[in-house]
């Protein structure tokens, strides 16, 4: 433990504080870590991510299937049709590979999830007034410049959104029949914290309004004051919703997953098994 | 009436120690109290700038138990009964003496950052403002100048790039000039290049002291860096500005003469 002028502590996760400041960043860790591990797994999968009309949102929008692997969709289902001759062998054939890495950027590049893993997973700093990672720091001057470029991975989650929405409400049809069941809700709450979640961004305030220094000087502007106020309603809630959605979305896929391997059945309108 | 352990730091720049004052506190009482009663008994010298006790003179900043605080707003009912509290001058700031520290770099910056400016007022002399822009930046206008967001911004606290980095709450001061509607200067390439906006990595750690609850990092610091963005980063947003001749900021003029900073 070094110790500067005014008995101030300066070594990595060094602090007079007393508090339990170190629970976030662990819990951070814990969360997205244990989150990680669950998606690489199942995103390799390729198997067991539709259930009837299910699909896991982690598969969503489906481009291609290959209805021969176990619990994996219908053709039909897929936007364009069939498993693709020209996948090369060595990567595994999940259709979840072809569109995961467009929300990872997302979020990956989002300012909360800046906060949350320059904290936790890089302590810079771990905590407030706590000692951070000893280097030279930069900021987001040098390499992290990349990270400007967030808005357009929001045009791209938000051209994503209305996928989510159609095959949210595509769960509700199943074989020609209008139904309803546990994991057709389940989709729509996935859609609703996605759509809270992505139109409570940072980049998204600043587009639909927050450029503006005027907010009363014409009348487009006060159209772009009400939507700039109801970002900014989402944009206060945008961790909790980051982190709800983030769960949620796990949670659509252990659930379909469950029922596409027959372990669990879902309640619904359409006289049970899928 | 119970007794409690102030545990002081005492010294300058050339060095110091911890000092431990046992002092009676009373129900109700802040930190700065405490401080109070151990120079009116055992510790007659000991040095701590305080004016309103009111929390709003932004005076009486120190690091108590390890946290930037307002040494007038935290009661010592909220540590526990048999836990010392610690006060410490600010780390970021050369220490005056014991409590106190020299924190006019912070002015320094504030001269750097040009004035409002607003243009030729109306024909009948009166400028107006709609009461939707003057919400926006009042939230800015609360700052009390305590220094506690930039004693805890890990890029002046621990990094020490005073020279490259303004700090959140200079960031906030031209947060609230370059969303004024009647503002005429043009602040964001100074943003970027002269007040280091890209220094800070939005990890809030200022918002997260600031006593007046001002949202620095979401509402003046992240707004600007979206500025940023638009300006310097996002090739449609400038390849549109270029096809259509238009400003980036309509009705704002460059700034004057590049700002010299102040390490
Ligand atoms: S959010 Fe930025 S300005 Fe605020 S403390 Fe963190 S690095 Fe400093
Ligand atoms: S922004 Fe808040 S913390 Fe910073 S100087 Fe102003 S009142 Fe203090
Ligand atoms: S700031 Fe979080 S999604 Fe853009
Ligand atoms: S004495 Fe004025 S803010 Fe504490």
């Amino acid at each position: 433990m070094s110790t500067a002028t005014g008995g101030h502590l300066a070594g990595f996760g060094d602090t007079h504080r007393r508090d339990a400041w170190w629970v976030g960043p662990v819990l951070t860790v814990l969360g997205l870590g244990v989150w990680l591990l669950y998606y690489a797994w199942a995103a390799l999968q390729g198997e067991y991510y539709a259930a009837g009309p299910l699909l896991s949102p982690f598969y969503a929008p489906l481009l291609f299937a290959d209805p021969s692997r176990a619990g994996a969709a219908a053709a039909e289902h897929a936007f364009f049709g069939s498993w693709p001759a020209w996948w090369p062998a060595f990567i595994p054939a999940s259709p979840a590979l072809l569109i995961g890495f467009l929300p990872g950027v997302f979020r990956m590049t989002c300012y909360y999830y800046r906060k949350a893993y320059y904290r936790a997973f890089f302590g810079m700093p771990p905590g407030c007034a706590v000692g951070p990672v000893p280097h030279d720091y930069r900021g987001e001057t040098g390499l992290l410049l990349i990270q400007n470029l967030h808005r357009y991975t929001l045009y791209i989650a938000i051209a994503l959104l209305p996928f989510l929405w159609f095959e949210a409400l595509r769960s509700f049809v199943y074989e020609g029949q209008v139904g309803i069941g546990l994991g057709s809700v389940l989709l729509v709450v996935n859609a609703a914290l996605l759509s809270g979640y992505t139109l409570g961004c940072h980049a998204w305030r600043h587009l639909v309004g927050g450029r503006l220094n005027c907010f009363s000087c014409d009348g487009g502007a006060e159209a772009s004051h009400k939507a700039w106020s109801f970002t900014s309603w989402l944009n206060v809630r945008h961790m909790p919703f980051a982190w709800a959605s983030l769960g949620w979305i796990l949670l659509c896929d252990a659930y379909i997953r469950l029922v596409s391997m027959g372990v669990i059945q879902d309640p619904n309108t359409w006289s049970g098994a899928f | 009436m119970a007794e409690r352990v102030l545990r002081a730091w005492r010294g300058d720049r050339s060095g110091g120690r911890f000092e431990d004052y046992t002092v009676e506190a009373d129900p109700g009482m802040v930190v700065l109290d405490l401080v109070h009663r151990a120079q009116a008994g055992p510790a007659p010298d000991l040095a701590c700038r305080w004016n309103c006790k009111a929390g709003k003179c932004g005076s009486c900043s120190m690091e108590i138990n390890g946290r930037p605080r307002l040494a007038c707003m935290t009661r010592v009912g909220d540590f526990a009964p048999d836990e010392p509290i610690v006060v410490q001058p600010l780390k970021a700031f050369p220490i005056i003496r014991d409590l106190v520290t020299d924190v006019r770099w912070n002015y320094q910056q504030n001269k750097r950052i040009a004035p409002f400016t607003p243009g030729p007022a109306p024909a009948d002399g009166n400028y107006r403002m709609s009461q939707t822009d003057v919400d926006r930046v009042q939230e800015f206008r609360k700052c009390i100048e305590c220094f506690l967001c930039q004693d805890t911004c890990h890029v002046i606290r621990d990094h020490d790039k005073k020279a490259d980095f303004v700090g959140p709450r200079f960031m906030i001061r031209l947060a609230s000039l370059d969303m004024h509607p009647l503002d005429t200067v043009d602040r964001i390439p100074a943003v970027r290049d002269s007040y280091g906006s890209g220094y800070c990595n939005i990890t809030r750690c200022c918002t997260e002291v600031c006593p007046e609850h001002i949202g620095i990092t979401d509402n003046a610091i992240i707004p600007l860096k979206e500025r940023v963005v638009s300006r310097f980063y996002d090739p449609i947003a400038m390849a549109i500005r270029a096809f259509f001749g238009t400003k980036s900021e309509p009705g704002k003029r460059p700034m004057a003469a590049p700002q010299t900073k102040v390490p």
